[in-house]
């Protein structure tokens, strides 16, 4: 039995309001091997980013996890003290987040914020962290990257930002990258090529990717491995090839249908009528039932289960499949 | 930052000359120069004359030309009550003024940096909330009664610190200020004072302070910090720091008016012998010359601690340093 | 019925009954409130009938104290009045000038800050600049010049009689900047707005845009800003009158009072200051945790558990 990089079994997030709990995330599991790439795909608040989050346990309050176990390099890092996190996190696995202007401090150079991550790890001098900072702008195509080193985050365009916070994410050569929609905030033009970036970078230092998306169509084209997210659980997950030549949960079919090219040019759009139902009010059965074609007896009663269905190394939460 | 420098100081100048505005206007529609400099037993046509001399028949904008020119040049008519031109009297009683806005602030600085950033850290703590609770008393509290309560349970009951005054002060600067620092009455006389003024202020910066912190402590980029690794002490003491000293600085600058308001409210009760029991003792007498004086001092004071904090500020914020606009 | 049986069931009143400091806070503003406005009833005497006070009567100790006397549980003043009745008049005065003064600030800087900033350009700079110089020479400073003015303009007689009207005029004028900055940052947000472009296309005229769309959007932070200048403006008045710009010895609110009795807490009579004192503190401190409760209601951030 191989044993993943990254494993995560059973991961439940709840969230302590104070009108009563809130589950984020439900039964939520999934594997990652060295250098492979996964794609959590689903709309806002189906909770990919909390799955995200929860790997390095960056869930702000009133959030935690209460169920499951991460298993990276041998620990668990649910369990694990604060200060093994620490070390993981930037070092081990890294993030990148949404928006580049959001991301990086307005007042410190960007110098100053790579440098800082790459000594928060490692003893070395802060000339040696420096350079190593420039080698990392050079990696990510930013020109006469020494300069660059003292300016501001706000004297930088968008996807420069972007390509510099990727370069933060590799400081250290972590080996799993956690993207959370790392495109997202970006104008469309730039959007590829930080996408192709991000691509290149991790097939050349061979590094994880869980890229985090609700648009399955940059999914399919850069990851090996697709999980599908709804309502706060996992619906579908295999390969990207199979999902997407072949997809089994009627929800998974209904975002390959939405995708713009799928039925030909001059066709309307299709859409998946309804809309996902809010955390505090969940249908009972199957979260997807009140949108789906296929509901009946079974799927109002009884949540389904994440199972193997048909040949290939394939799981999807569906009654009727 | 030349550019915005410049245009800071432009218009400094320009408050500048709206104060001097109001300040003669002031002046020359209250009171009578001329009763004040010679009281009532003199002959009319003395009086007369003596207004002619003084310019007091010429146009308004003649004679706010006049007192303009004679303001540059720090000659603001004589305090009839001192006998004295109301600059030197003001330049008098200005040291004490200033050595307790100093020691205020100093105290200020000191105590709520480390309260409010804990107060931001831990906000659950029995401490934080200690703190919190403290502060919304000693908001509501208008700082002559807090100065009444000191002198009462100080000076009256348990005799430890003196009740008025400045005690024995030297001079220094080639005997232009005298200073309270450099005695031990000196200091004595200085805590109850100093203890009023920051009573109002301290609550105000501790809370600005622990809410600007909580609300660096959500920001994406902090939370980014978190993803990077770095240890919490970082976290907390660069970068949030920084980031939270931004905003209290300019809030900072302002609350300077504050305190100079309360001056003149914390001197009343100490007979504290600066420009606040001056101005009251003016306004008593009708002394405009005086009172018109001390407006443009407290002016330029204003104005110059407003433009040095803008200034400071642009050095710290890099948006403004490197583009010059804010 | 209806509108009572929603204020029932609303998130503010289930805050409300949650927060144990609101409800005190509450309880106590209001006895307060009634006990001011009562007073011409429920106080023992009348301190403004100059008839009924002896100069013989003055400087007695609080009941019980030695020397105290039932008729006077708090004591009396320097000048024979019973200070449990000055009081409650006084506090009446300061509650009067204070909500007065806060209407006056809030009318005047909605109506200023409404204009600067859909009006915009010059109008806008003019007041903002204006609002500036106030503001940096702070409000307090800015009422006590205006009192001084007025004082010297209408000598101090006329200035007596019409105390309470100038100090509401005063304070109203010194402190309407907070609530102009506050309106015309809700504005300058609002105009922005799709609503805003859609009722210009419409063809509503810039007035009714104004008032009737943007105006509600802008007054909830006005609410929050108004309870803790109801607690500044009574602040405000208590020291003016303490720096003898304010209400006159004759019809004393608690600020005159504790200038008043400030010189005998060294001869012993201290209670001429001290009670007059507490009462203010305590009437601030109220509407101060009041206005928090508020300002913590109407800005609810959700994860606070």
């Amino acid at each position: 039995m191989m044993e993943h990089l990254l494993e995560v079994n059973n991961l439940e997030v709840k969230f302590k309001l104070r009108t009563g709990g809130l589950t984020a995330i439900d039964k939520v599991g999934f594997t990652l091997d060295k250098g492979e790439r996964l794609g959590i795909v689903g709309e806002s608040g189906a909770g990919k980013s909390v799955t995200g989050f929860s790997i390095i346990n960056l869930i702000s309050k009133p959030g935690y996890i209460s169920d499951g176990e991460i298993i990276f390099e041998g620990k668990d890092l649910t369990r694990v003290s604060e200060d093994v996190l620490r070390h993981i996190r930037g070092n081990r696995i890294s993030m990148i987040f949404q928006d580049p202007m959001m991301t990086l401090n307005p007042v410190f150079t960007i110098g100053e914020q790579m440098a800082e991550t790459i000594l928060a790890h490692k003893n070395i001098s802060r000339k040696d962290a420096l350079e190593i900072s420039v080698e990392k702008l050079r990696q990510v195509h930013i020109p006469s990257p020494e300069t660059r080193l003292n300016q501001y985050p706000h004297e930088f365009s968008g996807g420069m930002r972007q390509r510099i916070v990727i370069a933060i994410a590799l400081l250290l050569d972590p080996a799993i990258i956690i993207a959370d929609e790392p495109t997202t905030a970006l104008d469309v033009t730039i959007q590829a090529e930080i996408m192709e970036l991000l691509l290149e970078l991790c097939e050349k230092n061979e590094t994880g990717l869980i890229l985090i998306t609700h648009d399955l169509g940059v999914v399919s084209q850069v990851t090996e491995k697709i999980a599908v997210m709804y309502a706060g659980r996992i619906v579908e997950i295999g390969s990207t090839e199979n999902i997407v030549a072949n997809p089994l949960h009627p929800y998974t079919r209904g975002l390959i249908k939405a995708l713009p090219g799928s039925r030909g040019t001059g066709e309307k759009l299709y859409q998946i009528p309804g809309s996902m139902p809010n955390l505090t009010e969940m249908p009972k059965g199957c979260a997807f039932h009140p949108r789906c074609e296929l509901a009946e007896g079974e799927c109002f009663t009884t949540v389904p289960e994440l199972m193997q269905r048909g040949n290939f190394r394939r799981l999807a939460a569906c009654h009727k499949v | 930052m030349f550019a915005f420098i410049t245009r800071r100081i432009i218009q400094a100048v320009i408050v500048m000359l709206i104060i001097s505005f109001i300040g003669f206007t002031i002046k020359h529609h209250v009171g009578d120069p001329v009763r004040e400099l010679v009281g009532v037993s003199v002959k009319a046509s003395e009086r007369e004359a003596l207004r002619e001399k003084l310019g007091l028949n010429d146009p308004f904008f003649v004679q706010y030309k006049n007192f303009l020119k004679n303001a540059v040049k720090g000659d603001f008519g004589i305090s009839y009550f001192f006998k004295k031109p109301a600059s030197q009297v003001i330049l008098e009683k200005a040291p004490a003024t200033l050595e307790l806005v100093f020691a205020s602030s100093i105290l200020i600085i000191l105590l709520s940096i480390p309260l409010g950033t804990y107060c931001a850290i831990k906000p659950k703590s029995i401490l934080s909330r200690l703190i919190m609770g403290m502060s919304i008393v000693g908001v509501s509290i208008p700082v002559f009664l807090t100065a009444i309560m000191l002198i009462f349970l100080f000076a009256v009951n348990l005799h430890i610190l003196p009740s008025y005054g400045r005690g024995d002060t030297v001079p220094i600067l080639w005997g232009m200020w005298d200073t309270g620092f450099l005695t031990l009455d000196g200091l004595k006389h200085l805590i109850l004072p100093v203890i009023a003024l920051s009573s109002i202020m301290l609550p105000l910066f501790i809370r600005l302070i622990r809410a600007e912190m909580m609300e660096v402590m959500q920001t994406e980029y902090i939370k980014f910090a978190f993803a990077k690794g770095l240890s919490k002490k970082r976290i907390w003491f660069v970068h949030a720091f920084k980031n939270t000293l931004l905003p209290v600085i300019t809030v900072g600058g302002v609350q300077l008016g504050i305190m100079i308001a309360y001056t003149i409210l914390t001197e009343t009760v100490f007979q504290w012998q600066g420009m606040g029991f001056m101005f009251l003792e003016a306004v008593e007498r009708s002394d405009t010359s005086l009172l018109v004086a001390y407006l443009m001092f407290v002016g330029v004071l204003f104005v110059v601690v407003n433009t040095i904090v803008d200034i400071i500020y642009g050095f710290i914020n890099p948006k403004v340093r490197i583009s010059g606009t804010k | 019925m209806d509108k009572w049986k929603k204020f029932k069931e609303s998130y503010f009143l289930y805050s409300f009954l949650r927060d144990p400091v609101a409800i005190v806070s509450f309880v106590v503003f209001v006895f307060l409130v009634l006990a001011s406005f009562t007073a011409p009833f429920t106080a023992p005497y009348d301190p403004y009938d100059t008839t009924t006070i002896s100069i013989m009567d003055s400087e007695i100790p609080p009941v019980w104290l030695e020397g105290g006397e039932k008729n006077f549980v708090l004591g009396t003043d320097s000048q024979g009045r019973d200070m449990l009745s000055t009081m409650m008049y006084g506090m009446r005065v300061s509650i009067i000038i204070g909500i007065g003064a806060v209407l006056l600030q809030a009318f005047l800087g909605v109506v200023i800050g409404l204009l600067s900033g859909y009006i915009g350009g010059r109008v806008d700079a003019f007041f903002m600049r204006l609002a500036d110089i106030q503001l940096s020479f702070s409000t307090l400073m800015v009422a006590i010049f205006i009192s001084a003015i007025f004082q010297t303009a209408f000598g101090v007689g006329k200035y007596s009689e019409y105390a309470v009207p100038i100090l509401v005029l005063i304070i109203g004028l010194a402190e309407w900047p907070q609530y102009a900055r506050t309106v015309r940052a809700s504005v300058l947000g609002e105009k922005e707005k799709e609503y805003v472009e859609a009722a210009k296309v419409i063809g509503f005229g810039s007035r009714w845009i104004m008032f009737r769309h943007i105006l509600p959007n802008t007054l909830s932070p006005v609410f929050v800003i108004s309870t803790i200048q109801v607690a500044n403006a009574v602040m405000s008045e208590a020291a003016l009158s303490f720096l003898g710009l304010g209400m006159p010895v004759t019809k004393p609110s608690l600020g005159s009072l504790i200038n008043l009795g400030f010189e005998y807490i060294f001869s012993g009579s201290w209670w001429i200051t001290i009670f007059p004192g507490i009462l203010l503190i305590v009437l601030v401190l109220v509407v101060n945790l009041l206005g928090d409760w508020l300002r913590d209601v109407l800005n609810p951030k959700l994860y606070k558990g």
